[in-house]
């Protein structure tokens, strides 16, 4: 067997389209802020695939700021969006708790540099949101609320999240999503969530590292973070790179994400492993989740153990949480979901592509028992 | 793989050898600091990226694996404890037998690893008793002495591709091999003592009371700022100004941790001829009570003085043909015949 990849949540193979339409545009000539000849041809191929992914994402195209991460447009919407509020008077941000540490970081940064008063949002033992806490928050203490925060679905357990009753809970207060595992797997718009921001990534639906998108309601100013030639809108500033622009347009147009097939391939996974591994359970197992992610937690094991093993028997997963200094800490969403350390740092991600087969699946299941046992015998010792 | 050149050169050495090595950094501090700052400190997130790059160099996966509680709580809790009983422990011994060749040799043995290979400047050698612990042939970099904690089951589980090699020649084969770390300096000191200032870093731990500095008959005749911060042997810094009858040094001879006293005495009074020794540990066939010609060696990079040694059943005891002068409890005696480490044990008694 080759090596078996079940690490699409962290960054997904190229798609053919995508690799193609990157280097015949990284071989045009033009930089797309130029009127001239060159920078026109530039231009119209920028502004064709920014009308065709905002097509997918159901937005304005005049609503799309090109980043270079999903990272760099949570921090715009984050912070833009703060500054925005305070102006108004609002100091609160209100997170959920299992936000990626790129809403989770800018958050406690503008807690500690900015003065904002952070709140973060539980959520139940499945991961999903409470809305009947943010309900009673924005009851008490709407109109301090600058900004609410909350992924479109987990990017550790896959669990999707009512965006929908976020939004509407929220009422006039400024409500972004980060939606960079969602994207191109389930159904998403974003004027039928009456979202005011949300973040994309294309390297996770088979398009190039380094291209993101904030999608920012129009007419609406926040400030830069990054300042120059005012490119996108004057929030963003830097020379538009059309390669990985035009190959994320390709990549949201092959439509190649078989969602019903990928997961039953998943669910196929999980069962099987629950039944070889009988105190092993997957985390959000009875709650709406993405098709391609399982979190499954192995009780008396390390993660970071049995990640080495499972890769020495060519099996590439995650732990699904932070490294920090490259070492294995306790993942903050599974202890929001009331696991304590131990069992927060006993736990894999597996997360399917449209590139795994059944007879991967099947190989898995060959060498994981013998993975768990020796990863069991690893924290006995 | 610490992110030096040495644990660099012994990993590519132990791939070509025809092992199936993965590389592993030990994260020991559980809030690393960014940078190291000269030679001193180990450790940092740029240690483990350089570590990191070694082993993408070489081309073997590469792990981190935190072990920062077992070390705070066998390392670096003992090295407290023993200063405030008034010993003078040795870490890297103490890492050595409770981390590198303990916790990190037993999770690889259940993970299906067979041994741990670290860039310690020493050797091993089949022999009809098993596998022996030597003297690396560069004796100035020789590293057998903290590493005389191992057991024989330990040396077993232990590979020192260094050995053969003289250390300037590490450096030129890292250099030919394209590892970017070929330069990087040694690191020195206590790893977990970033400062290097060991007496301030013990007094910010274990703060410090001010007790009597006393002769061998017990007359007080001056003050110190915290008994653990001076060693035996010492002669500067004690801040004596009541100058002895004729005119001779006074050196620190004895701590004594439960009164808070240090004790001075004359060059003569340091002078030690016999050692005991407990927690013997066997790098090789048992010491017996037939007592044997050999050397002992008292610090890491320290002389092998000859002695006459043997085993009394309870305490590993080293009579020395010449007197030493000074020597703290704590301290590790490693015993060697020839180059072979026959044992080790934690000095409990001078004479």
């Amino acid at each position: 067997m080759n090596s078996v990849y079940l690490d699409h949540a962290a960054t997904t193979p190229i798609l053919a389209d995508a690799l193609s339409a990157f280097t015949s545009q990284a071989s045009k000539l033009g930089n797309p802020s130029s009127l001239h000849t060159q920078g026109r041809a530039t231009r119209k191929d920028l502004e064709d695939a920014r009308e065709s992914i905002a097509k997918a994402a159901g937005c304005l195209s005049s609503e799309i700021i090109f980043t270079a991460s999903g990272t760099e447009a949570n921090n715009i919407a984050l912070k833009g969006l703060f500054w925005l509020g305070r102006k108004n008077g609002r100091n609160v941000v209100v997170i959920s708790a299992i936000e990626h540490h790129a809403i989770l970081d800018p958050a406690k940064w503008l807690v500690e540099h900015e003065g904002a008063e952070l709140i973060e949002l539980p959520v139940t033992a499945a991961g999903v949101l409470d809305l009947n806490f943010l309900t009673d928050l924005i009851n008490k203490r709407g109109d301090e609320i600058a900004v609410i925060s909350v992924m479109h679905s987990n990017n550790e357990t896959g669990v999707l999240q009512p965006i929908a009753e976020v939004v509407k809970l929220a009422g006039d207060i400024p409500v972004h999503s980060d939606a960079v595992q969602s994207f191109g797997k389930v159904a998403l718009n974003y004027q039928e969530l009456g979202l005011f921001a949300m973040t994309l990534s294309a390297h996770k639906i088979g398009g190039p590292l380094g291209i993101g998108v904030l999608i920012l309601r129009r007419a609406v100013e926040i400030p830069a973070l990054l300042h120059g030639g005012g490119q996108e809108r004057e929030i963003r500033s830097g020379t538009l790179n059309a390669p990985a622009i035009v190959a994320f347009a390709a990549a949201v147009s092959t439509k190649s994400y078989d969602a019903t097939n990928i997961a039953k391939l998943r669910d196929d996974f999980a069962q099987r492993v629950v039944a070889q591994i009988p105190d092993a359970f997957v985390n959000g197992a009875d709650v709406e989740r993405l098709p391609g992610i399982v979190n499954i937690t192995f009780p008396r094991t390390e993660s970071d153990t049995l990640l080495l093993l499972l890769d020495s028997e060519k099996v590439s997963c995650s732990t699904g949480s932070a490294c920090s200094a490259g070492v294995h800490r306790p993942s903050h969403v599974l202890m929001a979901m009331g696991h304590d350390d131990i069992s927060a740092q006993s736990s894999l991600r597996f997360s399917f592509g449209p590139s795994n087969t059944a007879a991967e699946v099947d190989y898995v299941l060959s060498v994981l028992p013998g993975v768990i046992q020796r990863g069991r015998a690893a924290v006995a010792s | 793989m610490s992110g030096g050149v040495d644990s660099a050169v012994a990993a590519a050495r132990a791939v070509e050898a025809g092992h199936d090595v993965i590389g592993v950094h030990l994260a020991l501090a559980a809030n690393p600091q960014k940078y190291r700052s000269g030679a001193r400190g180990c450790c940092t997130i740029e240690d483990s990226h350089d570590a990191r790059r070694a082993a993408d160099v070489i081309g073997i996966p590469f792990y981190i694996w935190d072990m920062a509680q077992e070390f705070h709580d066998g390392v670096v809790e003992n090295f407290l404890s023993e200063y405030s009983a008034g010993r003078t422990p040795n870490p890297c011994l103490r890492c050595n037998e409770k981390i590198k060749f303990a916790a990190v040799l037993d999770r690889a043995r259940a993970m299906g690893f067979d041994g741990v290979v670290t860039g310690h400047y020493a050797n091993t050698r089949e022999s009809e008793n098993g596998k022996t612990l030597h003297r690396a042939v560069d004796h100035s970099k020789d590293q057998s002495y903290v590493l005389a904690v191992l057991t024989r089951e330990q040396i077993d589980g232990a590979i020192f591709p260094l050995g053969d090699t003289e250390k300037v020649d590490i450096r030129k084969e890292a250099e030919a091999r394209g590892l970017a770390v070929a330069q990087k300096p040694d690191s020195h000191d206590i790893c977990f003592v970033p400062s290097g200032d060991n007496a301030s870093w013990l007094h910010d731990r274990l703060g410090s009371e001010v007790g009597p500095i006393v002769d061998q008959d017990g007359k007080k005749i001056g003050e110190h700022k915290g008994a653990y911060t001076y060693t035996i042997g010492q002669r500067k810094g004690l801040g004596l100004t009541v100058p002895t009858a004729d005119g001779s040094p006074r050196f620190v001879l004895k701590i004594e941790p439960v009164t808070n006293t240090v004790v001075v005495g004359s060059r003569e009074e340091l002078a030690i001829s016999k050692i005991w020794g407990e927690r013997a540990i066997w790098c090789g066939p048992d010491v017996t009570s037939d007592k044997k010609r050999g050397f002992v060696q008292i610090r890491a990079h320290g002389s092998a003085l000859d002695c006459t040694y043997f085993f009394d059943g309870s305490n590993l005891i080293a009579e020395l043909d010449e007197p030493l002068l000074g020597l703290a409890t704590g301290q590790a005696m490693v015993i060697y015949d020839g180059d072979r480490v026959v044992g080790s044990a934690t000095i409990c008694k001078t004479e």
